[in-house]
């Protein structure tokens, strides 16, 4: 009883703030401007798979090339000593203490044609290269800024595979490759699906990145989110059944991620 | 030693961390098919000498052979040597059977003989029916026998124990000694076992080999280590002892707590002085007036088999340690008579010497008190 007492305040908040607007966008997801109740909102929403499709496949990418970048750093840095893992973790998380519009902004003058990347490769007799307003600098813009999110789930995971386990494989006969695949991935699987979903959940409903460095030139999800709400396409109950699906996604992708971390070690998955 | 059938040689190992001397030039060799135990306080090398042979500390100096063949440089996994870990070290997202099947998926062995061998060797430890268990779910001492399952299932021709039986209490670890023991002599491995219990090495042991700061003390078996301790640090890491100053006065007589008594050691020289071991159960118990030595009872233990008595004379200083199966009550006057025999000489240990007998002692009886700890 004491405890529900005390879980009151947040309660409260979850209702004022989650649980209401929720339902808000559920009811404008099923009525029309007028009013009366409609499911032309989803039928509308599907004229957009083609948008929809290419967030969920920049978000795949993105989360893919951060998985591979993130797993053997996390590694490396969950076998170093005390002070060195602290050392190391603090420089993951630098990039973060810094805004996230300001991020992507040095990531517009350094891709732009006449950005500083280009100056650079113009030196050398190189380019101009069009690298800005392309998908790959979208990518970039998504693995730049969520790669964090990746690394600290894995090491946390990692952290806890005792150096003895490893010395057990080798001893079992095992080379570092065959221990790696037997013992370290198997264990460290938790991790990995927390980080998939820490990082194809920001990915898939961005709309600042692909702003930015997407130019407009193509749609994500969220560019067409925000477009019915605060663009000239004004439209907010689209815009609420495209949240709804997008949703739908994220649910579908935590649950798929889920299913392949081992049922016993759902540690990882609170971080 | 007759070096034909030697599976292991160190030759001039030493082992050496910032500076720190873990192992000091050692030389050991161990036999096929032997039981060979590492007994020593904690801190004495005994563990690296350990993973030297394993694979996982490289030596500094010196060389490492197996079956003749220097392994300097092989890695682990490339060595026919299995480990039995200190915290077992079973894999947390694997079953039992799972466990113990691991080393055998490396090696590639055909399916049928993998379920045959994992069979016979869940039964041998006893945890048959066990195979679909977590590990988890498992009590320390049959996560242990799960430990010792999966290295011995790979029939390595040197198996390494580290204080694999630190963890269990005291029945359980009587069992399991003379388990290992049957195992051993079934399956005829080569097995290098580390301890700092006494009594598990020697109730094991065909070969002990005693260590301190990194050196070999003494190497031999079980009875000739406890009957013919080469120094007192050996003297009393094995067993109990009273450890008096005496001097040698000439050869086979000796002169220590105030009396001269013919003994059969010889060869020290005459008026030398010496340290005189004399273990508690040797004491023969007599009449008073009859005795060698007399005095008062001045404490008694029951420790299960016998009673331990501590005994002094009044206006004497030395108190003996006496181990007796008939108690005599506290303020008894009693005698007590050594055969020549039952006097056993070293050579005094120098005052640094002594004091770090002392203090291995103490921190080896923390250890026992306490949790286990790892060396390095």
């Amino acid at each position: 009883m004491k405890a529900r007492i005390a879980a009151a305040p947040y309660l409260l908040w979850a209702a004022l703030f989650i649980i209401i607007p929720m339902g808000l966008v559920g009811w404008y997801a099923i009525t029309d401007m007028d009013g009366n109740l409609t499911l032309d909102n989803f039928s509308a929403s599907m004229r957009f798979a083609p948008v929809i499709g290419s967030s969920v496949w920049l978000a795949i990418i993105a989360t893919g090339i951060c998985l591979v970048i993130a797993y053997p750093l996390a590694y490396m840095i969950s076998r170093k000593s005390g002070i060195g893992q602290r050392t190391l973790i603090l420089l993951v998380m630098l990039p973060m203490w810094m805004n996230f519009l300001l991020r992507t902004y040095a990531w517009m003058t350094l891709l732009e044609n006449n950005g500083v990347i280009n100056r650079l490769l113009g030196m050398i007799g190189l380019g101009p290269y069009e690298m800005i307003n392309t998908p790959g600098a979208v990518v970039l813009g998504m693995v730049y800024n969520y790669l964090p999110f990746m690394i600290l789930p894995l090491y946390s995971v990692m952290t806890k595979i005792e150096p003895l386990l490893i010395e057990a494989a080798t001893d079992l006969g095992c080379s570092p490759w065959e221990t790696m695949k037997r013992v370290i991935l198997p264990l460290s699987l938790p991790g990995i699906a927390t980080g998939i979903t820490m990082v194809f959940v920001p990915s898939v409903s961005t709309f600042v990145i692909s702003v930015m460095l997407g130019g407009g030139s193509f749609m994500l999800i969220g560019d067409l989110i925000e477009m019915q709400f605060l663009g000239n396409a004004y439209n907010p109950h689209l815009g609420a059944a495209l949240s709804l699906v997008l949703m739908a996604i994220l649910l579908l992708c935590m649950v798929i991620t889920d299913m392949f971390s081992n049922p016993e070690e759902k540690e990882g998955l609170l971080l | 030693m007759n070096n034909t059938n030697t599976l292991i040689s160190l030759r001039g190992v030493t082992v050496e961390y910032d500076g720190v001397v873990v192992l000091d030039h050692l030389d050991l060799d161990i036999k096929d098919k032997e039981f060979v135990t590492l007994l020593g306080p904690s801190g004495c090398g005994k563990t690296t000498t350990l993973r030297i042979i394993g694979g996982f500390t490289e030596p500094s100096q010196g060389d490492v052979f197996f079956d003749g063949v220097k392994i300097n440089d092989v890695p682990p996994y490339k060595r026919n040597v299995n480990t039995v870990f200190q915290r077992y070290a079973l894999f947390p997202h694997l079953n039992v059977y799972e466990n113990i099947e691991f080393g055998l998926k490396i090696t590639k062995l055909p399916e049928e003989e993998r379920k045959k061998r994992i069979k016979e060797m869940l039964a041998m430890v006893g945890l048959s029916g066990f195979e679909l268990r977590r590990v988890n779910q498992l009590s320390g001492g049959q996560q242990q026998r799960v430990a010792i399952a999966r290295a011995l299932v790979n029939h390595p021709r040197l198996l390494l124990l580290d204080e694999p039986l630190g963890a269990l209490d005291l029945k359980l670890r009587k069992e399991m000694q003379i388990e290992l023991k049957r195992i051993q002599q079934q399956l005829g491995i080569t097995f290098l076992y580390v301890t700092h219990d006494q009594e598990e090495a020697l109730t094991m042991s065909d070969r002990i080999v005693i260590m301190k700061n990194g050196e070999i003390q003494q190497m031999g078996t079980p009875t000739d280590i406890y009957n013919e301790p080469i120094n007192a640090f050996v003297a009393d890491f094995i067993g109990e002892s009273n450890i008096v100053d005496g001097v040698m006065i000439e050869d086979y007589l000796v002169e220590f707590g105030g009396r001269r008594l013919p003994c059969l050691d010889g060869g020290f020289g005459k008026n030398v002085k010496v340290d005189v071991v004399i273990r508690p159960e040797d004491w023969e118990i007599c009449k008073p007036e009859n005795g060698q030595f007399r005095g008062i009872v001045k404490s008694s233990v029951f420790k299960g088999v016998h009673y331990e008595l501590m005994v002094q004379a009044p206006g004497e200083e030395e108190e003996w340690m006496v181990h007796t199966i008939e108690n005599h009550p506290v303020g008894s006057e009693i005698g007590l008579i050594l055969t020549p025999d039952d006097i056993h000489i070293m050579n005094k240990m120098s005052p640094e010497e002594e004091a770090e007998l002392v203090s291995a002692l103490e921190a080896d009886s923390i250890l026992e008190d306490g949790e286990e700890s790892d060396e390095e």
